[in-house]
């Protein structure tokens, strides 16, 4: 009960500074209820699903065939996988950090999961769809064309800045993030 | 309709996953669950900071923010707004077509967009739990540097 407290004391926390909006400034107040209300709706129809395959994912696929089509050596397959993980997504991009967590539990390379994220955060195929029909084709086109280097250039930079140590301790800290 | 494909692919798994062993799949589900409340204090607490800064920020606002004269303040102003909110892509599509129309400037809605979904800073501690602060830091500096490459380039040929 008291751990709760402590974990969840920041979001009670926002929850008094929204409280006191609403005596302050009602109308700011009742905005941003609704507008928190309307994502929150949002997001846990989207969440479930998402959740449900993560826990699929980590009871059924085994490490091995994880490390061999996404692992250290799974070269540009692996590469063209993480893009289409990434990109077949639905959801926001911080639905995507426990999904890399578990890739990273079983293995996956860290320069793919990397990728997957780039993916996930701006090449979603159903987004793309919506992007060309509401900022036109060209928009859409050129915008994918740039993100596609875009993303192996963030993720492979990423990845070469990290010593293998600290890579250790992600790799572990995933560990027991899913457990 | 996206929300009808993901559900019934989802239930669709987990009953074949159940037909195949049941162990295994109350496992799952209990993965699935805790995954999830090992976030969700993180994840309520980002969703009341983006019901309050929306609530101060209005649409009048942001494109008065980011119009086409905005010049160089504007592209900075959309890059930060975009790294700080956290819209869903579709809301965010139609609004930036409504801002375009009302005169915002192309080069500030290509860094807008590209910002709001490749870099997010209140998500931040979140990608930190799983990443850890460098990449986290990493990830986030190189996509906001990126994000203006490709506004650059998308003002630059479309216009």
């Amino acid at each position: 009960m008291k751990d709760l407290f402590i974990r969840y004391r920041f979001f009670l926390l926002l929850v008094v500074v929204n409280i006191f909006l609403l005596f302050l400034k009602p109308d700011l107040g009742t905005k941003s209820i609704s507008i928190t209300w309307s994502n929150l709706v949002g997001m846990l129809t989207i969440l479930p699903p998402i959740f449900i395959f993560l826990g699929l994912l980590d009871v059924w696929v085994e490490r091995e065939t994880m490390i061999k089509i996404m692992g250290e050596n799974s070269g540009i397959l692996g590469v063209f996988i993480a893009y289409f993980l990434g990109s077949a997504a639905v959801g926001p991009l911080y639905a995507a950090f426990p999904v890399a967590g578990v890739l990273l539990k079983k293995g996956c390379k860290f320069s793919n999961v990397l990728i997957f994220m780039g993916a996930w955060s701006t090449t979603k195929i159903p987004l793309l769809l919506f992007e060309a029909s509401s900022m036109g084709t060209d928009f859409m086109l050129l915008r994918f064309a740039l993100n596609i280097p875009g993303i192996a250039l963030i993720a492979y930079f990423t990845a070469k800045m990290l010593s293998p140590k600290e890579r250790a301790v992600i790799y572990q800290n995933a560990e027991q993030n899913v457990s | 309709m996206l929300n009808a494909i993901l559900y019934t692919l989802a239930i669709t798994m987990l009953g074949l996953s159940y037909v195949k062993n049941k162990s295994k799949t109350k496992m799952a589900l209990r993965k699935a669950w805790k995954s999830f409340e090992n976030i969700l204090p993180q994840f309520l607490s980002i969703l009341i900071i983006i019901g309050i800064s929306l609530s101060v920020l209005s649409t009048e606002t942001i494109s008065l923010l980011i119009g086409e004269k905005s010049g160089w303040i504007g592209i900075m102003t959309a890059a930060v707004i975009g790294s700080i909110t956290l819209i869903p892509g579709f809301i965010a599509f139609p609004l930036t077509a409504a801002l375009l129309k009302s005169g915002a400037g192309l080069t500030q809605i290509a860094v807008f967009i590209s910002t709001l979904m490749m870099v997010g800073l209140v998500t931040l501690p979140l990608e930190v739990k799983y990443f850890g602060r460098k990449v986290a830091l990493l990830r986030n500096s190189l996509a906001f540097a990126f994000s203006f490459l490709v506004a650059f380039v998308i003002g630059g040929v479309l216009r």
